[in-house]
């Protein structure tokens, strides 16, 4: 949420139903007091997460010469971060870009899938009561807790025989399962849709997934737009099941390239492209934080649920 | 889990359906593959060549790429489809997985040679012989070919080769006044004096490395490792490894060796400005001082690696070929891909393209004899690394189960270099180790 | 709020009969989840049955591999220490991570969007990149702590360095995943309903008794949900330390976490059935931890 909208919503709502206005809108109505102690010490773990991605951006502006001869936290050099993109871009016949598009299809189809399943579910669960509902809190959790390194090799021997190896899908079908945005949309769920609702509705005569998809959805926002970021992250980021299950360049995702790129510098006669990994890591960051900027505001729609709640 | 069964059951049901189907299917040891090779002549592989057909490749050595490209000219029929799946470890992982599922594995694998014992034990590579790959040892270094002739079979064909030798900072040396070491004394004496100058300066890095470790215990003559089959003796007491400790103790214990990790950050900035003034490796690594270190052109030198008595003694570090897998359908075609990719043509691009290597013919050329290396400020660095290749101490023996030995360096000898101690004692651990793994996995494993 | 496990039942829906509508929607999710994750696992149940040997092939061994794990040093060395990490690491983490949503959703701070996206962002670097960033970072050379040393003329201890190795691992999986968490509480805050705010600040109610009394046991589920997976998470410890291994492989060793020691038993040693065995073994010890943090939770839900 920015902070222009902040100051826009309330004056909407406001007439509406000031009773039910949340924390931040109550706050920029009755002039909020700034705290400079809090300030400084958020300031304080901003620096902390920023300083190594300060690393990043810097030496994203050097040549392969200068990032091994300067002091890492400083620019130093021709700034090259225009050529360095280019030729992230470019090199090896534009794999960067082949495995970035290959990393949107797993994005949309996986984290999109994850997301959506694990909304269902998660509602399901919180919302019915039905046989077996504890089973599930327990399978879920027991395969959960087993170590996920140990199972590639079962689950790599099992997807071999089904033909899923080396194709997308070994990619894309255990991105869809997040069994923790299953269990926070479940806990967001008992909450932020109210089980008053949900009756009426079907006083109303309206179907379960109608009720879904027309009233619940809504409210379930803030859960699911945070799920929906970090199965986002995940599946952008995930690394060890593409290596594992992938042996075609072609369907690389980012992170398996860039490792592969990254590893290039320690074969005989390999060519060191240090700088082409951090640019290329540097532009692979870049998407997700256009992913958080826009699905931040959505999270302002916890509005609807306190409203609706009284 | 009792009442109302329909939708459940059905639930259940099909996640039962679904395992049996992939459990049955995949039940251990399911390991395949046409194990009958029958071979075939140089008639068949020739008429093999001319028809239409493709192979898949795994590798990562970048030479592969012109090599392929020149493969497909030669013959037009043939589709090579090159994947780089790893480096290393994660290539032979994924190549393992493959393996053990039965099917998804290439026609063609680089391999490493301290590797390909594990793999041609496992059956997993094709026996060359029966293609006439025999006929070829002639072409090839009596180290690297050793490497690839394991247990009577021939396993893979040489593609490059790791002739230790010493490479030096001339500018440091000079600085110093410190003649180039021909002796490990001599060496340790130069040591001393770089590191009494500037504290920062090291005469090496060395944290502990297996493959580092078990070149230098090779080079000081010493046979860790016998492999007879499934007899496998491991004696790390024997009196070549013995000396390499004792000598190395000697550098690990005074702090006069850099604790930082090779292929670092670190390790490349300390390449480049001259604080590691010596590095003792295969001689592949040319090209990658020349990448990852720039800032030190025309500042290093080469020269024989030292030895415990003066007289000239190498060994190999690191290096592979390449080998035909059991599961591929293309043998004949594979194998004639090997002929070409390991053979004049193939190592000929290689060669231009920064790789060492390990065809007599490529390295007793004239051309690459005379080839004056600017970075190196114009020495003709292959002199050296082509005597060094001639004076491999012969013998040596990987284990059949060497990746896994390799991985647990760090917890046996590299707690001696961490703890400053002995590393006879880490060399005794890894020993230990090493044969109990051994022993675990069925082989008969002795001590002397 | 009623937490997180299947107990709290919705007051509201009938149980006169039983309702199937429920599975409608979980349905999809499990028939997934059965595919990707409970089919693995038992395969690898199936598979810790047997020993496979590179000489000798397979032979079926009951329960000896468990026992042999039971029994392995190594394994309880790892054990240790991943519960050491869990111990000191989470608490800091999540007590940092809850701080920071509360100071970000309670309107006192300038630039809180900021704030937001910054501390979120280390999540999304990538582990290749994090090792590339840290390597540099703890670099006693020729890094920033070197640097540190040479340029304040202090002696920080090597960060890669046998006893410090721990804390190190700790700071960066600090750094990644702080801002998670954060946004797991934040994203709770937003649905409190503001009525109780309202009731609260008219009775006077100061800002800290709001958070203590209002805020932090409405967001329990969402406390417990993160408390829940930083512990599968330590106890899976493996991606850090195993991409720190390469600079300070003396210190990190092959059985460092148990996920690292199933790993390497797996990918290295090709023990796929004891490995197998020791993954089972550690996920019925997180899986029992993990129920009695949720229990815990929800007892203190219940005596509130």
């Amino acid at each position: 949420m920015t902070e222009t909208r902040a100051m826009t919503q309330p004056a909407k709502l406001a007439g509406r139903r000031p009773a039910a206005l949340r924390s931040t809108e109550r706050r920029s109505s009755t002039a909020p007091r700034r705290s400079i102690l809090l300030t400084i010490v958020m300031g304080l773990l901003a620096l902390y997460a920023l300083l190594p991605l300060f690393w990043l951006v810097v030496n994203s502006t050097k040549t392969q010469q200068a990032l091994l001869s300067s002091f890492g936290l400083w620019f130093s050099g021709d700034f090259a971060l225009w050529d360095n993109i280019v030729q992230t871009l470019t090199y090896d016949d534009g794999a960067f870009v082949r495995w970035f598009g290959n990393t949107v299809l797993y994005v949309v189809l996986g984290a999109g899938g994850a997301t959506l399943l694990a909304t269902l579910a998660g509602y399901g669960l919180a919302k019915f009561d039905f046989p077996g509902r504890r089973a599930v809190f327990a399978v879920v959790l027991g395969a959960v807790a087993v170590p996920g390194t140990a199972l590639a090799v079962p689950t790599f021997l099992m997807f071999s025989q089904m033909g899923l190896t080396n194709t997308p899908w070994a990619i894309i079908l255990p991105s869809l399962i997040s069994p923790f945005g299953l269990y926070l949309i479940w806990v967001y769920a008992i909450d932020a849709v109210p089980t008053e609702l949900l009756e009426a509705a079907r006083i109303d005569g309206a179907g379960e997934f109608r009720t879904f998809f027309t009233i619940s959805a809504k409210l379930l926002a803030p859960g699911f737009v945070t799920v929906l970021l970090f199965t986002i992250v995940a599946t952008w980021n995930n690394y060890f099941l593409p290596l594992i299950m992938l042996s075609d360049s072609t369907w690389y995702p980012l992170t398996v390239g860039l490792n592969a790129w990254n590893a290039q510098a320690f074969t005989a006669g390999g060519e060191a492209i240090f700088n082409l990994v951090i640019t290329g890591s540097l532009l692979t960051i870049i998407p997700i934080i256009v992913a958080f900027l826009v699905l931040q505001r959505y999270w302002q729609s916890g509005l609807a649920a306190g409203s609706v709640k009284q | 889990m009792t009442a109302h069964r329909s939708t459940r059951r059905w639930v259940g049901l099909a996640t039962a359906a679904a395992l049996t189907a992939t459990l049955a299917a995949c039940a251990p040891g399911a390991q395949q593959g046409s194990g009958d090779a029958t071979g075939a002549t140089a008639e068949e592989i020739a008429a093999a060549l001319q028809e239409e057909s493709s192979i898949t490749v795994w590798g990562w050595a970048p030479q592969l790429e012109p090599i392929v490209e020149a493969f497909e000219e030669k013959y037009p029929q043939i589709d090579v489809k090159l994947e780089n799946v790893g480096t290393g470890n994660d290539h032979y992982t994924k190549l393992q997985n493959a393996i053990k599922a039965g099917t998804g594995a290439p026609d063609v694998a680089q391999v490493e040679y301290y590797a390909l014992p594990q793999f041609a034990l496992s059956d997993a590579f094709v026996d060359l012989t029966d293609f006439g790959a025999g006929e070829l040892e002639d072409d090839y270094t009596a180290s690297t070919w050793g490497s690839v002739a394991i247990g009577g079979g021939i396993y893979a064909l040489p593609q490059d080769s790791g002739p230790m030798a010493m490479f030096y900072r001339a500018d440091v040396f000079e600085r110093h006044g410190i003649e180039v070491p021909t002796t490990w004394d001599e060496y340790i004496a130069a040591a001393e004096k770089i590191h009494a100058a500037d504290p920062n300066a090291y005469i090496t890095n060395d944290i502990g490395d297996a493959g580092f470790t078990t070149s230098m215990i090779w080079q000081a003559g010493g046979q860790p490792y016998r492999v007879d089959g499934e007899n496998v003796t491991i004696d790390f007491a024997d009196e070549g490894s013995t000396k390499w400790a004792d000598t190395w103790n000697r550098l690990v214990q005074n702090d006069l060796v850099a604790p930082v990790p090779s292929w670092s950050d670190e390790w490349f900035q300390a390449l480049g400005d001259g604080s590691i003034a010596t590095l003792v490796i295969g001689a592949w690594m040319p090209a990658n001082l020349e990448s990852g270190a720039p800032d030190g052109a025309g500042e290093w030198r080469v020269a024989p690696m030292p030895s415990y008595d003066g007289s000239p003694a190498a060994a190999e570090n690191g290096g592979g070929g390449d080998a035909v897998l059991q599961q591929s359908e293309n043998k004949l075609v594979a194998y004639g891909f090997l002929e070409f990719l390991n053979g004049p043509e193939g190592a000929a691009i290689h060669a231009a393209n920064g790789g060492f290597p390990s065809t007599l013919a490529d390295l007793e050329s004239d051309e690459f004899l005379g080839y004056e290396s600017e970075y190196f400020g114009g020495q003709q660095i292959n002199e050296v690394l082509v005597q060094a290749a001639k004076d491999v101490v012969p013998g040596w023996q990987y284990l059949p189960f060497q990746t896994y030995a390799n991985s647990i360096f760090g917890d046996t000898v590299g707690q001696a270099y961490a703890s400053k101690g002995d590393l006879n004692e880490g060399l005794a651990a890894w020993q230990e180790a090493s044969t109990d793994y051994g022993n675990e996995q069925g082989f008969t494993v002795e001590n002397d | 709020m009623t937490a997180t496990s299947a107990p709290p039942v919705p007051a509201t829906v009938r149980r006169d009969r039983p309702n199937w509508t429920g599975w409608a929607f979980v349905a999809p999710f499990m028939a997934v989840f059965a595919l990707v994750l409970v089919a693995p696992v038992i395969y690898a149940i199936y598979l810790s049955l047997f020993r496979e040997q590179l000489i000798g092939g397979t032979s079926f061994v009951g329960l000896a591999n468990y026992a042999e794990a039971l029994a392995d040093p190594k394994f309880w060395d790892a054990f240790g220490r991943v519960l050491l990490f869990l111990v000191v690491q989470v608490p800091i983490m999540l007590g940092i991570a809850l701080v920071a949503a509360l100071a970000i959703d309670s309107g006192r701070l300038r630039l809180a969007a900021f704030f937001r996206i910054s501390v979120f962002l280390p999540y999304a670097v990538p582990a290749v990149v994090a090792t590339l960033m840290w390597g540099f970072m703890y670099g006693t050379r020729f890094g920033l702590v070197g640097n540190i040393n040479d340029f304040l003329g202090l002696d920080l201890p090597a960060p890669l360095s046998a006893n410090w190795v721990l804390a190190s691992i700790g700071n960066i999986v600090t750094w990644e995943f702080v801002g998670y968490n954060m946004l797991i509480f934040y994203a709770a805050l937003r649905v409190i309903p503001t009525d109780l705010y309202e009731a609260a600040a008219l009775d006077g109610a100061g800002a800290f008794r709001i958070v203590r009394h209002i805020k932090i046991p409405a967001i329990r589920g969402a406390i417990v949900i993160a408390a829940i997976f930083s512990v599968i998470g330590s106890f899976q410890l493996f991606n850090e330390p195993n991409i720190l291994k390469p600079l300070a492989p003396n210190a990190i060793s092959t059985y460092y976490t148990p996920n690292m020691y199933a790993y390497n038993l797996s990918f290295a040693g090709q023990q796929f059935d004891y490995s197998a065995a020791v993954a089972i073994i550690m996920g019925l010890i997180t899986v029992v931890i993990a129920y009695a943090v949720q229990l815990s939770g929800a007892r203190k839900e219940r005596t509130r």
